[in-house]
């Protein structure tokens, strides 16, 4: 792109210049191309081969002490059961907003069609404080009511499954939500007119309807949910062996220099890698 | 309940439902509208409200002594430069790949196609290891942006690489290409094809994405947390903020928390509009 451009040549257009302009068009072309797949691989291809290759020149025993460390094994179980219930949830909700938002008019519709997304421009950290400020025992507006029923919520598990809910919020409804307009309403109202009830409607029309939709929000969730860090770490207090999801363990190898960071870190890589594969296999079938 | 009082026509093709099909709540989808803000409300509405009710809570004085001290200022300055950085690279950088995955043809664009969603997947936390094994002290192209600025810039165009390009490659996959021939058959240089009749009808959808990477940009926190060391010289205000939970300083955490809050819709909203026009425009 930074070629002088060539003189202007003044010809009818049925005749244009056979010998400049194709082959400067093929230069950009390619420069074009250099550009994006060298920005690619610079950013994220390589810095993921090192990562691949320095776990895999560590040895296989390393390896595998790494990722069956207690405090490993313990981080699994913490991280399925918050990330399991939190895409419960979210599911759940998701799907259930995406009806009432396609389907149903009410007031504030709109308003709630915005609120949806202002988890997505939100820092973790500030999610974290957020629920910190609310359901803290010492720091939260709702503190002492839950100290005096004895519900830890912060420093907990509940904690830990709000703040991920809290940042997966968006995913479920974004990806129903066009499905259901685009469908519209027609088979669900002669569905109804017909006699069928709500569950059937759901059961026989809807979920038919949005199901890869679905699987898509819902492996978007898991992956978002994995992966979640920032919030979790301020709503867990990060006590090892306690409330450690992976991403903590991971952290605080690498922070304090304790072996095993690059093991358990191929571990999230390769569950990602999951992610995507099936993520692209839905695509092109939920594509609209 | 007789099968002729079917009210629409079934087979007109286009289907969306519009506000005067959307039918009055019932008791189910009643309860169900009152559970989903119940859930909204207490999870993301009144935690943020007390945010800012936290931060603001002891008046504009109290605010304004938690927000103007040097290591505040210096993680915010920080992170809102590094995100009007990262915005504009990706901009132009997201631009670009969208347009050669979209228009160019070769071995091992599948490939690519696939590498760009690794941001995406790839827990935050991950991705800060991965970068720092590259960039870090230890680096094994020596290149040592360890409690660098770049690292920090580096970080945040990782994790934002796939805004732009997911939200431009659909968009210029549907784009008419008769206006582009026409122009071209009319003698048009490429370059003025692109700049009048590619990039108006690509504004919109470069406007939100760039918005998104912005968005995440300034409330990053897990992929620059290792690379940027902790100093105070290159923390981001995420990691200030952190510290300051860390430390039981509530109200300075809220204070700064809420300036992010109000930066992030202020640039959010002026893109909104650079949105609005371009689409209107186009």
């Amino acid at each position: 792109m930074t070629d002088t451009p060539p003189p202007v040549v003044i010809e009818p257009p049925s005749r244009p210049t056979r010998t400049a302009a194709p082959r400067k068009r093929r230069l950009v072309k390619y420069l074009l191309r250099a550009v994006a797949v060298g920005y690619v691989a610079v950013l994220v291809a390589m810095p993921l081969v090192v990562v691949v290759w320095r776990t895999i020149d560590q040895g296989a025993s390393t390896f595998w002490d790494a990722i069956s460390a207690p405090d490993a094994v313990h981080a699994y179980q913490v991280t399925a059961e918050v990330a399991g219930l939190a895409v419960l949830i979210n599911t759940v909700f998701g799907v259930g907003v995406a009806l009432l938002l396609a389907r149903y008019r009410f007031p504030g519709r709109s308003l709630l069609n915005v609120l949806i997304d202002v988890p997505i421009s939100i820092s973790p950290i500030i999610v974290g404080l957020a629920l910190v400020l609310v359901f803290g025992w010492t720091t939260g507006w709702f503190g002492s009511e839950l100290q005096n029923a004895g519900i830890e919520v912060i420093f907990s598990t509940p904690g830990m499954v709000l703040a991920t809910a809290f940042v997966c919020l968006p995913l479920v409804v974004r990806e129903v939500l066009p499905v259901l307009e685009e469908e519209g309403i027609e088979q669900d109202q002669a569905a109804r007119s017909l006699g069928a009830n709500a569950l059937q409607r759901l059961v026989r029309i809807t979920l038919p309807t949005i199901k890869w939709a679905l699987a898509y929000g819902v492996v978007l969730s898991i992956a978002r949910a994995l992966g979640e860090f920032g919030a979790v770490r301020v709503v867990s207090g990060d006590v090892t062996g306690q409330t450690q999801t992976l991403t903590l363990v991971v952290d605080q190898r690498a922070e304090q220099f304790e072996p095993g960071a690059y093991q358990l870190s191929m571990v999230l890589i390769a569950v990602s890698a999951i992610c995507i594969v099936v993520i692209s296999l839905i695509r092109p079938r939920g594509e609209r | 309940m007789t099968s002729e009082s079917v009210p629409t026509p079934v087979g007109t093709r286009s289907a969306r439902a519009t506000s005067s099909d959307r039918a009055r709540l019932g008791a189910w989808s009643g309860t169900g509208l009152g559970v989903a803000v119940l859930w909204l409300s207490l999870l993301v509405l009144l935690p943020l409200a007390a945010v800012i009710a936290k931060g603001t809570g002891d008046g504009w004085s109290g605010f304004w002594d938690a927000v103007n001290n040097h290591a505040a200022l210096t993680a915010i300055r920080l992170t809102v430069l590094s995100a009007l950085a990262v915005a504009a690279i990706n901009a132009v950088l997201g631009t670009l790949i969208a347009w050669v995955l979209v228009r160019d043809d070769f071995w091992g664009k599948r490939v690519v196609e696939a590498v760009i969603d690794i941001p995406f997947a790839l827990p935050t936390i991950v991705a800060g290891l991965v970068l720092l094994t590259l960039y870090g002290q230890q680096s094994s192209i020596g290149v040592h942006w360890y409690a660098t600025n770049q690292g920090v810039l580096v970080a945040l165009l990782f994790v934002t690489l796939p805004f732009v390009v997911r939200t431009v490659q659909p968009v210029l996959l549907a784009l008419d290409r008769e206006a582009e021939e026409a122009a071209a058959s009319l003698g048009a240089e490429p370059l003025t094809t692109f700049r009048r009749i590619i990039l108006p009808a690509l504004a919109p959808a470069i406007a939100s994405g760039t918005a998104l990477a912005f968005g995440r940009a300034m409330g990053e926190y897990g992929s620059v947390l290792l690379i940027s060391g902790g100093l105070p010289r290159t923390s981001v205000a995420s990691q200030y903020v952190f510290t300051q939970i860390e430390n039981d300083e509530y109200v300075s955490a809220a204070a700064v928390s809420t300036v992010l809050l109000l930066i992030s819709v202020v640039v959010l909203a002026v893109l909104g509009e650079v949105q609005r026009r371009a689409a209107r425009r186009g």
